[in-house]
């Protein structure tokens, strides 16, 4: 099935393209399928039908939207509330077209499906190092399968329901694992230390500021430091010439 | 319980705000796409997005709280050091994760 003959095939067949896939997305499983079970079981503790879990993950797609998400309608929320918060927690999202090779992704449908489904996890995978050269068949992969370990994951939790405590049980630090890691890879592909430490600051001010609010202000600020220190860099290399 | 029509009003307007905020942007940028600015912050996301995120994952975290504490800071620990050790992505996310595991059961025992 993943004999080299057939890998190097360019159209190795879905068998095989499932397969690599898999390998591709590896990093992410364990992180995204129990926080997928967790929103799952929240979803049937909150008394919506086991399915609602599956349309919820499957279609807003966006983990720490989904669990606000659910709070909201089961607090029958006001749609523009839901409009509200849907902007500012994926703000974060207009940032990543600066570096997600969408360009690599041939045709209108596979655009479209790389952009709806260019969750978090599937950013710092694709445009990891890694992943520099894969193409666009292979990056709509690995997207449907982060998708679908989440997706999964979340129609699991919501069949087994209150069977299970609403908890983690700790196997979210996995996100977190994940997340680091890949910052780790950047760091040592580019080797440009102020980025990450910048990035950090950012991160770390937001976290303490506006606690509410983290994600979108520190996304905004560090692309507005980038921006600063490209302009201060450009002002000194003016100056040199 | 919230009806069904609320409810499919509710996750349209969530996917067509997320998936506009997702795709719109690539619009915009191809507009702009070889600027030097561009490339510079092309460059600079993909790691600045894994800090902030890493960041936001233990924006919860308590140092007045030593049993969730403890194994989170041990597990980034490992996870840190399992992975400029062996550069093994998969490898360093199940030690972490496990250490974080054992270290949560051993504590709340």
């Amino acid at each position: 099935m993943t004999s080299p003959a057939v890998d190097a095939a360019p159209r190795a067949g879905t068998r095989a393209d499932l397969a690599r896939a898999v390998r591709d997305s590896g990093s992410v499983g364990p992180g995204a399928f129990p926080t997928g079970v967790a929103f799952g079981v929240l979803v049937a503790q909150s008394g919506l039908p086991w399915w609602w879990a599956s349309v919820f993950s499957g279609l807003i797609y966006a983990g720490s939207l989904e669990f606000l998400f659910l709070g909201l309608v089961t607090a029958a929320a006001p749609l523009a509330a839901v409009a509200v918060t849907a902007f500012l927690v994926n703000l974060r999202h207009v940032f990543y077209a600066f570096s997600f090779p969408l360009h690599r992704v041939k045709g209108r449908l596979g655009k479209a499906y790389s952009t709806f489904a260019l969750s978090d996890e599937a950013f710092v995978v694709a445009t990891g190092h890694a992943a520099r050269t894969f193409p666009g068949r292979r990056i709509l992969w690995l997207q449907a399968c982060i998708h679908l370990y989440w997706a999964g994951g979340a129609t699991v939790g919501a069949l087994l329901g209150s069977a299970l405590p609403a908890g983690t049980g700790g196997l979210d630090f996995a996100v977190t694992a994940l997340f680091t890691v890949l910052a780790i890879d950047g760091l040592l592909a580019h080797r440009d230390v102020p980025v990450p430490l910048l990035a950090l600051g950012c991160a770390l001010a937001a976290r303490f500021t506006v606690p509410g609010q983290m994600l979108p202000v520190a996304f905004a600020s560090f692309a507005a430091l980038m921006t600063v220190r490209h302009l201060l860099r450009r002002r000194g290399e003016d100056a040199r010439a | 319980m919230p009806e069904t029509g609320y409810l499919v009003a509710a996750v349209a307007t969530a996917v067509a705000v997320t998936w506009a905020l997702r795709a719109l942007p690539f619009a915009v940028l191809a507009r702009l796409r070889a600027g030097p600015l561009t490339v510079l912050l092309g460059a600079a996301m993909p790691v600045g997005a894994a800090v902030v995120l890493t960041v936001y994952t233990l924006r919860d975290f308590d140092p007045g709280v030593p049993e969730d504490a403890w194994p989170t800071a041990v597990a980034l620990a490992v996870t840190v050091a399992l992975h400029l050790w062996r550069r093994n992505v998969p490898l360093s996310i199940v030690g972490g994760t496990a250490a974080h595991a054992a270290l949560s059961a051993l504590l709340a025992g």
